[in-house]
This record gives structure tokens, sequence and C-alpha cells, in this order.
């Protein structure tokens, strides 16, 4: 079993993003459970939305405290903490952010700037599914034309389509790399 | 096919899979999104019915009321202060007979002002007469919403359903579900069809004074059918389920390796599953350790837990509600059927904990603390991960 945590705050998406991505490793033939776990329950508060995947159902209900991948939606609540502290030894973080992080023995922060690229293409930042096509290129779970999918399904029309380059621009920037 | 839904979308599909005529609720907090994708099902015209937007959820259960007697299936959802304004009109459906159908996202009662998960909310009305389920997954959240209608609305049984979901956990979270075809819910659940109801041409009078010569009767009957045929219903209304969608339904409890057990958990909810995790792994370390899921606490099934927990040694109630100066509910009536059903020479013990109050969150390490614990103490409404630093700013 993988476990994964979004932190963003309140409105910026992460239950959608959770939702996204546990659709998507879905369809690849795997059992997810998402949900999502508000602080003041209010509108730009931090929360967290949480994801655990594996080959058989998930029965573990209970909050992820460090992760095997940590998705950063918003940087600055990370602004007094390492984002090496949410992860597994092995553990992978991909951060919305322009910083680069200092390395650690064994876990990855991986920087993406993912509001700039997302400014680009559609001149807001939506940082969301940049970053999870950013994931589906750092970790190879689920093979980027399902997450395609997987947006298909939760956007309609011109959203769906801006998201799908945006998680495209997410995948190629890392490829890239 | 399975499609990745969250637990209210999931629950609410469903109900309109069993076809209500009428659906009413009070749509702001406490209230789920449940029936916010009910009211989009039927304004997009994919469910026939009338949505009735009521200004308190007093309002909603009298509307619902309304609606059964008059012979309409109608459903409702509510949540922690709602259900407990409900309450009055709960009692009511239930002496009337009325086989309404409601899901209870179970959430923390104020004050203080909390919205999170735990099991105190349906507490407040598990004396009604009211058929209370449990689920523990959002699959099972969905089975159990068919088979509430078919067990309430059984001529034999004419009492309401209330299915219990966990706030957040399962109302908010996402898991692979298979909903089922409209064709395989007509076939499994009939259209209502009441013996009696509101009619003009043949008035017939609910819920009227009822004096001293009769309102004894009126309990004694609700009791007798809850204990009696709803036992016998669910069971039976589990097994048509099983055998017409090809997913299991467990009934009235689910036994998890109860096999040789010398101790077992007692639980209800989303909980169990991260028992049954910390089960595998004590399993595997060579303890002989089981869970017994009670789905149905009222009726509370009696018979079957006897029969389960028969040669256990040791009993671990785990709950997520507590009746304030006594014990957790589930404790309770697991220590009250035992001391009044076993033998007194093989009498298991048995220890009460608390937890997750208000959201708190509960770990497989508390769970496995509580196992080896359990070994020398038999605590009861043990509280599980108390805050001492907290303790000074509560009054």
């Amino acid at each position: 079993m993988k476990e994964i945590i979004i932190f963003a705050r309140a409105g910026q998406g992460a239950i959608t993003t959770a939702q996204i991505l546990g659709s998507a490793i879905v369809k690849s033939g795997k059992y997810a459970y998402a949900f999502p776990h508000f602080g003041a329950a209010r509108m730009g508060a931090p929360m967290n939305a949480f994801l655990r995947y594996d080959d058989k159902p998930i029965r573990l209900r209970n909050q992820i405290k460090i992760a095997d991948y940590s998705i950063i939606v918003d940087e600055t609540l990370f602004s007094f903490k390492n984002p090496a502290e949410t992860l597994k030894p092995q553990g992978i973080a991909i951060i919305n952010s322009l910083r680069n992080f200092p390395l650690t023995d064994t876990k990855q922060i991986i920087s993406v700037p993912a509001n700039d690229i997302s400014v680009e293409i559609t001149g807001r930042p939506f940082a969301n599914t940049v970053l999870l096509g950013a994931f589906c290129a750092v970790t190879g779970i689920v093979p980027i034309e399902i997450l395609y999918e997987s947006i298909k399904e939760r956007f309609k029309g011109k959203a769906a389509e801006l998201n799908i380059k945006l998680s495209e621009a997410g995948y190629k920037f890392i490829k890239k790399q | 096919m399975k499609q990745f839904l969250e637990g209210a979308v999931a629950i609410a599909r469903t109900v309109a899979l069993c076809r209500p005529g009428v659906i009413s609720a009070y749509p702001i907090t406490p209230q789920t999104h449940i029936v916010e994708e009910l009211s989009s099902l039927i304004a997009n015209g994919e469910l026939n019915a009338e949505f009735v937007n009521v200004e308190s959820e007093h309002s909603a259960a009298s509307c619902v009321l309304g609606a059964v007697a008059t012979g309409v299936r109608a459903y409702s959802s509510t949540s922690s202060q709602g259900l407990l304004l409900m309450a009055e009109v709960l009692f009511n459906i239930a002496g009337m007979r009325l086989p309404v159908v409601m899901c209870c996202v179970n959430r923390a009662v104020s004050a203080p002002l909390n919205i999170w998960n735990d099991q105190q909310d349906i507490m407040t009305v598990r004396d009604a007469g009211i058929i209370l389920l449990f689920a523990e997954t959002i699959q099972e959240a969905c089975d159990l919403h068919i088979q509430a209608f078919k067990i309430a609305e059984h001529k034999e049984v004419m009492l309401p359903v209330i299915v219990n979901i966990d706030g957040y956990i399962l109302s908010h979270g996402y898991e692979p579900v298979e909903l089922p075809l409209q064709e395989t819910v007509d076939k499994f659940l009939p259209p209502y069809n009441p013996a009696y109801k509101l009619d003009v041409d043949n008035p017939v009078t609910l819920g009227p004074l009822s004096g001293p010569e009769y309102y004894l009767e009126t309990r004694y009957a609700i009791q007798q059918t809850m204990n009696n045929e709803v036992i016998k219903i669910i069971s039976q209304v589990a097994k048509e389920f099983t055998d017409l969608f090809g997913r299991e339904s467990y009934g009235l409890v689910e036994s998890y390796k109860l096999d040789d057990a010398e101790t077992v958990f007692v639980a209800m909810g989303s909980i169990c599953g991260v028992i049954k995790e910390v089960v595998d792994e004590l399993r595997d370390k060579g303890e002989k350790v089981g869970v017994v899921r009670i789905i149905s606490y009222r009726p509370f099934p009696n018979e079957t837990l006897v029969k389960l927990v028969a040669s256990t040694k040791k009993i671990i109630v785990i709950e997520k509600a507590i009746s304030l100066g006594s014990n957790g509910p589930l404790f309770t009536e697991i220590s009250s059927l035992l001391y009044t059903t076993h033998n007194n020479k093989n009498k298991p013990l048995i220890s009460g904990y608390i937890c997750g109050l208000g959201g708190r969150d509960v770990t497989k390490e508390e769970i496995v603390s509580i196992y080896e614990e359990s070994k020398t103490q038999s605590p009861t409404a043990k509280f599980i991960n108390v805050k001492q630093e907290n303790l000074g700013s509560v009054i």
C-alpha cells in the first residue's frame, strides 16, 4: 500500500486533485481510497487530502502523517517547515515552487513552477493538474493518458481541455529535466 | 463497472435507483451533499421525485412522515444537530409505523461546535423504534440503502430505517463503487404499496390520542416486531441481496477471523476497517484475535452475538460515543447481553474504550496498544488519546 498527502488551502482544489488521481489509479486496475481533512472548515485554511492505493481494497481509514508521496499545492504552508518532514524514508515530494530544496539522503523534493506554467497556458495559477502531470512523470504509477481520461470525466469542454494541457505541461517539465 | 465515487454521491445515486417519490431536506450545515446530489438528479430530470426544500430538519422529518403516510416512498438525510432537531418527529414516524428511510452521516454534537465524525448523534434516538444500520465502506452504505427500503416497507416490519455512515470518512471519502443496474434494483425492490395510508376515499387516522388503555401495547408491538420479525427479515433481505446483486451483504453482523479467537473486538462503522488491519497483523504474530462488526445496532442481534462470542475469553468494545456519566452505549449493550444470557463460568471479560470523538483520528497503533492493555486489564469507558495538555483549558 502506498500513501499520498496533498497539502493545500481549502478552496484550492485538493479534493478534486485526490479524486482525479484516485480515479486514474482505479482505472489502471488498483484500489484507492481518498478523503479530506479540514482544519478550520473555511476557505483559505490549511487542509489535506489523503490518498491510499493498493492491489487490494483499502480498509485503513485514519489520516496519513508521513507519506510515500506528498503533493504540495501551496508552498506557503511550508514557510517554516521542510517538505521532507512529511515523507517516509524513500519518499518523494512534488512542490509547487521556484525554490531549490536541500537534498536529504534518501528523500527527494522536486520543485515544479506549477503556477507559472498555468499562468502561461490559462492566464491564472491553477497548479493542481500541472502537479498531477508531474506526479505521473516522476512516479510512473499512472500512464499520463489515463490521467487525461480521469480529467475528462471530472471537467467538461474547455475546462477539460485546459486541464489536460496543464497536466501535459507538468509531465513534460519533469521529462525534459 | 466500478467508479471512483464520493460516498455522498454514491449514496444519492443509489437512493435514486430506489425510486423515492419525495425527498425533503434542510440544505445547510450540518447537511451533507447526499441531498444536494439528489436535488441535481431531480433538476436534471434523471429522477422523477419531488424535492421539498424546507426551513428546518424538524420540517424535513415532518415532510417525509407525511409523504410516507400517503403511501409514497420518501427519503431524507441529516447529521448531528440536524438529527437532534428531528428527534421529536422521528419518534412519531416510528410510533406511526411509517417506513421512512434516512441516512445519518454520523457527526459530533455541540457544544463545543464540531462538525467532524463520531457516532454520538444517532445515540440520541436509539430508543425511538428506528432500525439502525451501520456501514463500514461506501459500497456497503449504498447496498444497505437498497436493503433499508425493503426491510422498512416489509409488511411485517413497517418501521423506519436509518443507515449510519461515518461523517467525512465515508461521506466525503472516495472509493471504487459498483452502482447496480436500475432493472436489478427494480427486481429487488417492488413499488411501495402499504396496507394502510392516508386516503380521502378510505379515511384512517394515524398517530391519534392513545390513553393508558392502549399506549403500552404500541410499545410492546414495536418491541416484538424488532426482536422477532426485523431480526429475521434483515438476515433474509441480506441473503436475497447477496444472491441477486452478487455482492456479499452480511445482515446483522459481520464476523472476521473468529475461528479459535480468544480475544474479540466489537465495533461499528468504518473503524472496523482499521481494526481488521490490526487483527491481520496480530494474527501474523500468532495472536488469536478476531472482530465482530455490529451492522444492526437496532434491533440488537442478541442471539447471533451470544453464539459468536460463546468461546471467547476477552471482548474489547471500541466505540465513538459515550453516555456521559456511564459507559459507551455499545459496551453497555454487550455487557448486559452477556450478563443475562451467558453461562456464568465462561463469561468473557469485557473492556470498553471510547475513541475518535469529534473527529479525533484513531490509528492502528492505538488499537494495538488497546489489545496489549487488555491482556492484563479490563477498563470501562476508557478514553483513548486524551491530551493532558488540553485539559487545563477545558471547563
